[in-house]
């Protein structure tokens, strides 16, 4: 996990969102626009140049009780607004893994 | 079984109740993540990528039925249904709640389970032979030693912040079973020409970023003095080891950077300060610990029952029995690998159904024992004979009686991109496709052994230089690639495997594989010419050419 | 930040002296290693007590000539995870058998303050007044031992002889 610090030289390259796991239960979340998190990514803010970014992630940085690990992740956003991880790694934590699991027993 | 008398008990004990305050204290925000991490990580709970990951201690891989219920219950109760047996004779849960931590660590107390110092900068489970005990030839039980050590390891006041972690894993086999080269201390279990019990010491060895095979440091250590032996090596990597950069703070680096030769008088000058002191065993200590583990009322049993020789008429059968059952140090009993490798399947995994049927399985065939290997099987280590057809059609039905113990599709992998916050590529997906395409038995068996090892990072916890057939998948330009080595392995002979070729894509990576076995069945001399001999034989070069030659 | 000695919270009456501050007349003080190793004679005839700032990289045997001498040397925690400290307050304990304070500096928390006391530490920089005033209840957290250090306490292993022996007495 790259901490926030080192992400701070980052410059996004595009549409970005702040995402981190939730503390009490460790479920993916991600930085809403109302200053709260939200485990849908529909709702995330999205940023677009890195000053944007930058400042979203110190806001999420500063709620230590809520979340922890907070980063950019980049995102796609469709024709039709609909917003989609950018990357693999994103994509896995946004719908699961790639394999089954198996059935719940 | 080593059986937790009262005082063991007591500390797991307090060691829950302690952790049950530090989770309050994180939930309130008393503590910061920064604070807090450390002590989660000293409790074996990691965050990955869709949630915590919670990893518990089988120290030497010994389980009784009653804890590998507990583990089926914590899987049921605060997890998914499933657990995953990894490399290091632990288990992990995938989608562990914080809040919910304590009670289920609280509920594996009960059974004498805990989860201290699997992670974190401090000394890890303590692994040993999964055979230990059971396997003919063998000095002694290495469990006594492992146990000693574990003790001697747990809440270490000294050491638990080290520069890194620090694994220990013991044998008391010729053939190394439990990867002790490639551990941060490795120990052997011998007899000096007195006949004194003792240990062969290694040190230095481990994988990830920059692998090394250990280097034997000291060539005999008495029993009494292992205790300030492994504290002066302890001793002398606290306080020189780097902090400075984490992939440079292993041990192995300050062994290669000092050299083993310094390095040993470093350690020789510490422990001759030490040796004498209250660390030194006395026979009464050993005994006491010896006492406690407890060993099957075995029977007297013939070497070849009748319910085998009717069952040898099966050749499903025959084919598991073949692949499966390893000869035991007691006549009439075998030892039996149960295969975590399905085909398809994730390598590793069981769900809380199969460990509660495996459970029931022990207690009627194995004297309510269980083991955990490091290729990421289990084992069941006193099967009568008379029962393996038995056995055998309750694990079928189960899916636990895969014959490919050994066998190409019994792949060592880590979770990779599918759970793990540090891989760059996906594991899992790769493993599952190579079992589908050597799912053929028969196939399978005229390859005979080959270890194929995945790991998703440089980090290694898939073991992937030390596989016959290597896989690391790394990231170029957001795709996932994988770089595939050959020659590696894990046992006393210990190698680390070499580059064929450059990196190919995730879809690929199966076809060279294939690639690979081929050129191999091309090139050995005799059917009986193991994957490991060919290319010790003839170098990895050849296998270069035929493989790369039409990409 | 409160410091914890014999067990509570006390006031400090050492004054901490930088490389560079003027020395004062009299009172007790606590100085950084290099400029004690440099004006050892000057800062031990004054009347006050005087104790050193080791840092955790440099090898405390150089110490050793002065133990009978310090008051108090206080060992360096500049981040918890950084454990190099430990060995050092052993050593001193064990081997050099220094008997005067021993403290810990730097981050100096709660939860670490079992292992503090095993290595021999007995006082306390702590960081946050909440631990600080926790210090009692978690120095008796754990009453099982697995190791023997200088402090004492019985271990795991003797308890259970010592069980075994008193058993054995009654059959």
């Amino acid at each position: 996990m790259t901490s926030p610090l080192e992400q701070k030289k980052i410059r996004i390259a595009g549409p970005s969102v702040v995402t981190a796991n939730r503390t009490w239960d460790g479920i993916v979340v991600y930085r809403t626009a109302a200053r709260a998190w939200s485990a849908e990514l529909s709702e995330a803010a999205i940023v677009r140049n890195s000053e944007e970014a930058k400042a979203l992630l110190a806001e999420a940085v500063a709620d230590d009780v809520g979340a922890i690990g907070p980063y950019i992740a980049p995102v796609q956003i469709g024709a039709d607004g609909r917003i989609v991880p950018g990357n693999l790694r994103e994509q896995i934590r946004r719908t699961g893994v790639t394999i089954g699991q198996p059935a719940q027993v | 079984m080593y059986a937790y008398d009262e005082i063991d008990r007591t500390l797991v004990n307090e060691r829950v109740s302690e952790f049950r305050d530090q989770v309050k204290r994180r939930l309130s925000g008393e503590l910061t993540e920064d604070e807090f991490k450390i002590l989660r990580l000293q409790n074996g709970v990691y965050l990955q990528l869709h949630a915590y990951m919670f990893r518990v201690a089988i120290p030497y891989g010994t389980l009784a039925t009653n804890q590998l219920r507990a583990l089926a219950h914590v899987a049921r109760k605060y997890d998914r249904g499933y657990g995953h047996f990894t490399t290091r004779q632990n288990i992990q849960f995938n989608w562990i709640k914080l809040a919910e931590l304590p009670d289920a660590l609280e509920d594996l107390a009960k059974v004498g389970i805990h989860a201290m110092q699997t992670s974190g900068n401090n000394m890890r489970n303590v692994t040993s032979d999964q055979w230990a005990g059971v396997a003919p030839g063998e000095i002694e039980d290495p469990r006594i030693w492992s146990e000693l050590i574990r003790q001697h390891t747990t809440l270490h006041p000294e050491f638990s912040f080290l520069p890194r972690k620090f694994k220990i894993a013991i044998t008391a086999s010729d053939h190394d079973r439990a990867a002790i080269k490639i551990h941060d201390i490795g120990l052997r279990l011998i007899r000096n020409e007195k006949g004194e019990t003792g240990f062969e010491v290694l040190v230095g060895g481990g994988l990830g970023r920059t692998p090394f095979i250990a280097k034997t440091i000291k060539h005999f250590v008495h029993g009494r003095d292992i205790l300030s032996y492994i504290e002066a090596i302890l001793r002398v990597y606290n306080q020189y080891g780097r902090r400075d950069n984490i992939y440079k703070a292993r041990i192995k680096i300050l062994v290669h950077e000092l050299g083993i030769e310094k390095f040993s008088r470093e350690v020789e000058e510490e422990w001759q300060q030490i040796r004498n002191s209250s660390l030194q065993i006395d026979d009464e200590v050993i005994e006491d610990i010896r006492s406690r583990f407890t060993y099957p009322a075995y029977e007297k049993l013939p070497h070849m029952p009748d319910e085998l020789r009717q069952a040898a008429a099966d050749p499903d059968f025959e084919a598991w029995r073949k692949n499966s059952v390893a000869p035991h140090k007691v006549q009439g009993y075998s030892i039996v690998t149960i295969s975590l490798k399905p085909t398809g399947g994730p390598p590793g995994d069981a769900t809380a159904k199969q460990m509660d049927a495996l459970a029931d399985l022990a207690d009627q065939y194995s004297f309510g024992e269980i083991r955990v290997g490091h290729e990421q099987n289990l084992a069941l280590p006193h099967v009568a004979k008379r029962d393996l057809p038995a056995l055998w059609k309750a694990l079928d039905k189960l899916g636990l009686a895969t014959p490919n113990v050994n066998l190409i599709t019994d792949i060592i992998a880590c979770p990779g991109l599918d759970y793990c916050s540090l891989a760059n590529a996906r594991s899992i997906p790769i493993a599952q496709e190579l079992t589908r395409r050597f799912a053929n038995h028969e196939l399978a068996n005229l390859i005979g052994r080959l270890h194929i090892n995945i790991s998703g990072c440089i980090n290694a916890c898939g073991h992937h230089h030390v596989g016959h057939i290597g896989i690391l998948g790394v990231e170029k330009n957001g795709e996932e690639v994988y770089q595939i080595t050959i020659g590696g392995r894990a046992d006393e002979n210990a190698t680390l495997g070499t580059l064929i070729g450059p990196g190919v894509k995730f879809d690929e990576v199966a076809d060279v594989v294939e690639d690979v076995v081929e050129a191999y069945l091309a090139l050995r001399e005799r059917p009986e010419e193991l994957f490991m001999d060919t290319v010790k034989r003839l170098g990895v070069e050849p296998f270069k050419e035929r493989v790369y030659a039409t990409r | 930040m409160p410091l914890v000695s014999g067990g509570k919270i006390t006031g400090d009456g050492f004054v901490k002296l930088a490389v560079d501050t003027p020395l004062p007349e009299g009172g007790d003080i606590l100085v950084p290693a290099e400029r004690f190793l440099a004006e050892a004679d000057a800062l031990l005839e004054r009347s006050g007590k005087v104790g050193v700032i080791w840092p955790n990289n440099r090898d405390i045997a150089e110490l050793v000539p002065y133990l009978g001498k310090v008051a108090a040397v206080a060992l360096v925690f500049p981040t918890f995870r950084d454990g190099r400290a430990y060995s050092q307050a052993r050593l001193l304990r064990e081997r050099y058998n220094y008997r005067g304070e021993l403290r810990a500096t730097g981050q100096v928390l709660r939860d670490q303050f079992v292992f503090m006391l095993r290595a021999g530490f007995d006082a306390f920089e702590v960081k946050k007044q909440a631990d600080a005033e926790a210090f009692m209840q978690t120095a008796k957290r754990y009453s099982v031992f697995y190791q023997p250090t200088g402090d004492g306490r019985i271990t795991a292993l003797h308890r259970r002889m010592q069980l075994r022996h008193s058993e054995g007495v009654g059959t």
